[in-house]
């Protein structure tokens, strides 16, 4: 079982889903965070006071999935997160972590079982 | 405890020396009636008002002026609140968010009390004696002796023949006295304890607004009779509140931040609402200040709108020049500010001159606060000096370059060929701008030995809506 976690564009969210349902991938927990990668995310202006190094909206998207899904998924997101044919600057990041339990709290089932 | 004794005794002996005077009063206000009586056309209503109170006037009130004045007086609370608590609480960090718009409510309450006790006495009564031409005195404590169909001793300057009731030109003046504190809270913001601003708030309305409202507006007023022109609030409402924010940012000292840093906004929506709500409120405030609904009213109303919306489009400009892009935050800014710039003035400009005031207040305004601010290094949160200091100031030299008769008759500025009126102006502003400065401090020193001002650093850093109020603005979860 692996854990994976992708950072994407918010607005590339709707085509990720899109992709991942198509792989049969279901399960998500979405939030809304802020980040900001090598080039320091953006400058914003009030009352002509420049704040550089702003936190960039980002959306993380988390997965558990049985190891037979893991190719699949990751090539969903990236299929669905990457912008355009060659790709841009901030489309963001995946983690594929090992995952060593899982539980479904209503049943206590655990495993591969409880992930579905 | 001790400190609360010692204000107790000060506030005692005040209200004490006060009544003496107000007995002196009294006494020789008998021997010789209206002796010192003030200009043409306040003086009958005065003296009628004060002498017998019949149950109804001479003349009837003119409905239309009086259905006016009420309106405008409503509509003038409501750039406090919400306006202004809206523009300044979206400015400020969410932690702050409460405080800030509790010292535009709080404000509201505490100077409307204020105001019926002892306020509008000091600033629009009449005194007897050496002091008269600088307080009101305590004839009017409690509006004593003024009933519903007393007519307003303050009456249109050009049309001298309106007549609405007293109470709604004391109410009127009410909402002037209370957005004037509340302009301030922007200097001080995000670091004030309630229990010093209330203190304090209560002291500068009634020490440092109510003597200089005197002095400018009233009939006795030594700047009125001198001839400064300050339609409505220039230099009362908003280069004092400024000096006064200036006065209190220099000695709160700044917000725990890198210097050089400052904070964004937490929801320039509310900015921009609050904003918007002051835009239209000011049509009270200055179309509201001839008190009448005539030819002068729409005069005021057609260039407060005209400078505000020059100001917006010039601080816009101004952003671009600058930073590439106009800001909204900074469209919001420039309206306000030609708002102020052209209070003093909506009664003695036209249009061309509207226009002029715009375009000056924003450029001058924006170099205030993105140039004077970070090189002098004071932190006015919220920019109270920068744009209502300077604007005001501006503003009332502007009135005194293109005042026109035209307008009013007989008063020209500057460049009708009046340049005397830059006199009067400019004694205006000096003395508003030390009057201000020195009270404000003195005021704001006293009260932070009797029972502390700021807030401690840990306070500062969890946020003023925990520590002052025990409430937050926005929860995280449900």
């Amino acid at each position: 079982m692996k854990y994976i976690i992708a950072i994407i564009q918010p607005y590339r969210l709707a085509d990720v889903q899109a992709e991942l349902y198509k792989e049969e991938v279901n399960l998500m927990t979405v939030s809304e965070v802020v980040g900001h990668g090598r080039q320091k995310g953006v400058t914003e202006i009030y009352r002509s006071y420049r704040e550089s190094g702003n936190l960039l909206r980002k959306i993380r998207i988390e997965i558990a999935v049985n190891d037979d899904f893991v190719d699949r998924a990751v090539k969903a997101i990236m299929r669905g997160a990457r912008s355009g044919e060659s790709g841009e600057i901030g489309d963001g990041k995946i983690f594929v972590l090992p995952l060593e339990r899982v539980y479904r709290i209503r049943t206590g089932e655990t495993g591969g079982i409880a992930i579905g | 405890m001790k400190r609360f004794a010692t204000l107790l005794i000060l506030f005692l002996v005040l209200f004490a020396s006060g009544g003496m005077v107000f007995a002196q009063n009294a006494t020789t206000t008998t021997a010789a009636p209206a002796a010192s009586a003030p200009a043409a056309a306040s003086t009958n209503a005065w003296t009628a008002s004060a002498a017998v109170p019949a149950p109804a006037p001479a003349q009837p009130f003119d409905t239309g002026a009086t259905a006016w004045m009420i309106v405008a007086s409503a509509i003038v609370l409501m750039m406090t609140i919400p306006g202004l608590a809206f523009y300044y609480g979206g400015l400020v960090r969410r932690k702050n968010v409460l405080s800030t718009m509790m010292h535009s409510f709080g404000i509201a309450a505490i100077v409307s009390v204020q105001w019926v006790v002892i306020g509008y006495s000091l600033a629009f009564g009449h005194s007897d004696g050496p002091l008269s031409p600088f307080i009101g005195g305590f004839k009017w404590a409690f509006l004593n002796g003024i009933g519903p169909y007393d007519p307003s001793p303050y009456v249109d300057p050009v049309a001298a023949t309106h007549l609405v009731p007293h109470y709604i030109y004391i109410m009127f003046q009410a909402m002037f006295a209370i957005i004037t504190p509340a302009l301030i809270s922007g200097a001080f913001a995000e670091r004030i304890k309630f229990g010093g601003f209330a203190l304090f708030i209560t002291l500068w309305a009634t020490i440092v607004y109510d003597p200089v409202a005197h002095w400018v507006w009233s009939a006795d007023g030594w700047l009125g009779k001198l001839g400064a022109l300050d339609f409505a609030g220039g230099t009362v409402v908003h280069m004092n509140s400024g000096v006064a924010g200036l006065a209190c940012a220099l000695l709160l000292g700044r917000r725990r931040m890198p210097e050089g840093t400052s904070t964004p906004p937490h929801n320039v929506p509310f900015v921009i609402l609050g904003a918007a709500l002051l835009w239209v409120g000011w049509f009270g405030f200055n179309a509201g200040s001839g008190v009448g609904a005539d030819g002068l009213a729409a005069s005021a109303f057609l260039v407060t709108n005209t400078a505000t919306a020059m100001a917006a489009l010039t601080w816009m400009f101004m952003d671009v020049l600058f930073h590439g892009k106009p800001t909204t935050v900074g469209a919001a800014t420039g309206a306000v500010a030609g708002l102020v710039a052209i209070t003093p003035a909506s009664g003695f400009v036209n249009v061309a001159g509207s226009l002029v005031i715009g375009i000056v207040v924003s450029v001058v305004c924006y170099l205030a606060v993105a140039l004077l601010k970070p090189a002098a290094k004071y932190d006015d949160a919220l920019d109270a000096f920068g744009v209502h200091a300077i604007g005001g100031a501006w503003g009332a030299i502007g009135t005194g370059l293109f005042a026109t008769a035209m307008i009013q008759p007989g008063i020209n500025g500057l460049i009708y060929g009046n340049p005397r009126q830059m006199l009067f102006q400019f004694a205006d502003i000096g003395a508003v701008l030390v009057y201000s400065f020195v009270v404000t401090t003195i005021l704001f020193k006293l009260v932070d030995w009797l029972v502390g001002i700021k807030v401690t650093p840990r306070e500062e850093n969890i946020g003023l809506d925990l520590t002052q109020h025990d409430e937050k603005a926005y929860t995280v979860i449900d």
